[in-house]
């Protein structure tokens, strides 16, 4: 039996048949997976996740594809939750948790989402995966791509940072450097698309891709032992994956996976140079979220015309959390803070992340006692260039001779 | 005149028409004209206050309209307004 049932418009219902498809006809609204609820109910049990593989795939009955698939995975998810003890103490949270996922495949989030973007395409006959990406997605799809055998076009800016490039190229893509920023490649895949035969993971398979986000917000609540948190801090570029993590812990809840009624706040974090939904969040009209041109050393999540920002501020809103967005330095310097106060190197989005993390925190928002987790991610050494160009190395970098006396005068042992 | 790109989800309004001459000389007469040729545009590109609808995204000559002067931006003789729907992307 199936447990997909189609795709339904999030604005006004109206329901299609599972195909490569992302926008309604009726209103252009974005598509959603329907699953089989009621059957879906009489086989979701905690037990039978925790026998799963110690991946995502733990999660796969509430993922988009069918159990005859054979899934294309490299082992992505169920990536460590740590509580972080040393930030914590910093910023007064005696409850705070790392979800860690730049310990993913290709050290990034977007290994969940391709997972699953790839499994539904070769199943669905699809010979060539495709993406428009700020680079963590590209680098995500050309991995996969390779390993499932299939031809890959990935779109990126011309301006992505030299790491993210080497880290994409090396699994031989067609890659296609744009001379534009992400929305214009975005606005070129969304016209491709009609002329092509491919699966663009963010696009026309985007239904099914966007589901395997809700993996990070169900491993979280397995992680703390099958309760949901009070806050998740959640970085945002289309504003793709915090929808999904609102809809995983409806699921997690109706599934009766976790004790308990109460929702937690979901909070966003972005990028004062790229702050599009932050803006409209502080505005006295929400519900329109006017583009911008994006400025700012977070290039993963620089998105100036985010798809899915209107229904970040409806969900902010709905559950206690807020959109907050931080400068340039304050996430040079989160990302020093994390890596100094628990051994983690993010990137520039796990910078902005914690930054946001740690603004809050300073502001007074938490009491002390609250549950709060920040998703991290991406890896630090995507984007290792920014701490260079900050402030060169390490302040307590010295240069010595290979000589006794040369430690000695240099280097003070306390 | 000004060139309309339809795109595909929208196309059986312009009976299979990719693209779409009109004569205007900004972007709201050029939706009026794409409307009175083929009727039903008006309401998918804008909403009732008379605004560009959230999920679309309309560019003229490959610039987001939003970032300039939206419906009041100048179309002139040889331009190209392409419509595109806006749920896509992210990452
Ligand atoms: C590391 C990282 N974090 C977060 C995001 C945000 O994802 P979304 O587009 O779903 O908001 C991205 C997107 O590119 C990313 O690369
Ligand atoms: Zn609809």
């Amino acid at each position: 039996m199936p447990k997909l049932l189609g795709l339904r418009c999030r604005e006004c219902g109206a329901e299609y048949e599972l195909q490569a498809t992302h926008v309604c006809e009726m209103c252009f609204g974005p598509l959603d997976a329907v699953y089989d609820e009621a059957a879906l109910k009489k086989i979701v049990s905690r037990s039978r996740i925790e026998q799963g593989p110690s991946s995502m795939w733990r999660y796969r009955d509430l993922l988009p594809v069918e159990d005859s698939v054979a899934v294309v995975t490299l082992g992505e998810g169920f990536t460590p939750l740590v509580k972080a003890e040393r930030l914590g103490a910093e910023l007064g949270l005696r409850n705070l948790y790392l979800k860690n996922d730049s310990m993913n495949p290709t050290n990034s989030f977007k290994d969940r989402v391709v997972s699953v973007a790839i499994s539904w395409a070769r199943a669905h006959g699809f010979e060539t995966i495709a993406c428009a990406s700020t680079g963590n997605l590209a680098n995500a799809v050309a991995a996969y791509a390779a390993r499932a055998g299939l031809e890959c076009f990935v779109f990126i800016p011309i301006d992505l940072e030299p790491a993210k490039v080497a880290a994409i190229s090396v699994f031989d893509p067609n890659l296609v450097a744009v001379r534009g920023n992400y929305d214009d490649v975005n606005r070129l895949c969304s016209q491709l698309i009609e002329s092509t035969p491919w699966a663009f993971c963010n696009i026309n398979i985007r239904p099914f891709y966007a589901e395997g986000s809700k993996t990070l917000t169900f491993e979280t609540a397995e992680q703390l032992g099958w309760r949901l948190p009070d806050e998740i801090i959640i970085p945002i570029a289309s504003g793709c994956q915090f929808v999904r993590h609102r809809q995983a812990a409806r699921e997690l809840m109706e599934y009766g996976l976790v004790r308990g009624e109460r929702v937690p706040a979901f909070t966003g974090a972005q990028a004062l140079g790229c702050a599009p939904v932050y803006n409209a969040f502080h505005s006295d009209t929400p519900d329109r979220v006017l583009p911008v041109k994006p400025n700012t050393i977070a290039k993963s999540i620089a998105i100036g015309n985010p798809s899915d920002g209107v229904y970040v501020n409806r969900i902010a809103r709905e559950t206690g959390g807020v959109v907050e967005a931080v400068t340039e330095e304050e996430i040079v310097e989160a990302i020093r803070l994390l890596a100094r106060t628990e051994g983690i190197f993010t990137e520039t989005a796990g910078g902005v992340t914690i930054g946001v993390l740690a603004k809050l925190a300073r502001a007074g928002r938490w009491k002390g006692d609250e549950t709060v987790v920040a998703y991290v991610t991406g890896h630090g050494l995507k984007t290792a260039d920014v701490l260079a160009s900050a402030n060169g190395h390490s302040s307590k970098r010295v240069e010595i001779e290979p000589t006794m006396k040369s430690f000695r005068e240099k280097v003070s042992i306390s | 005149m000004a060139q309309f790109r339809i795109p595909g989800p929208l196309r059986r309004l312009s009976d299979g028409q990719v693209t779409v001459a009109v004569e205007a000389s900004d972007l709201a007469s050029a939706i009026e004209a794409l409307d009175a040729r083929y009727p039903g545009f008006r309401d998918r590109l804008l909403d009732e206050k008379g605004e560009l609808r959230q999920f679309v995204n309309v560019y003229l000559n490959d610039e987001d309209v939003r970032l300039g002067s939206g419906l009041q931006a100048k179309v002139g003789e040889r331009d190209e307004i392409s419509i595109v729907p806006a749920v896509a992307g992210g990452r």
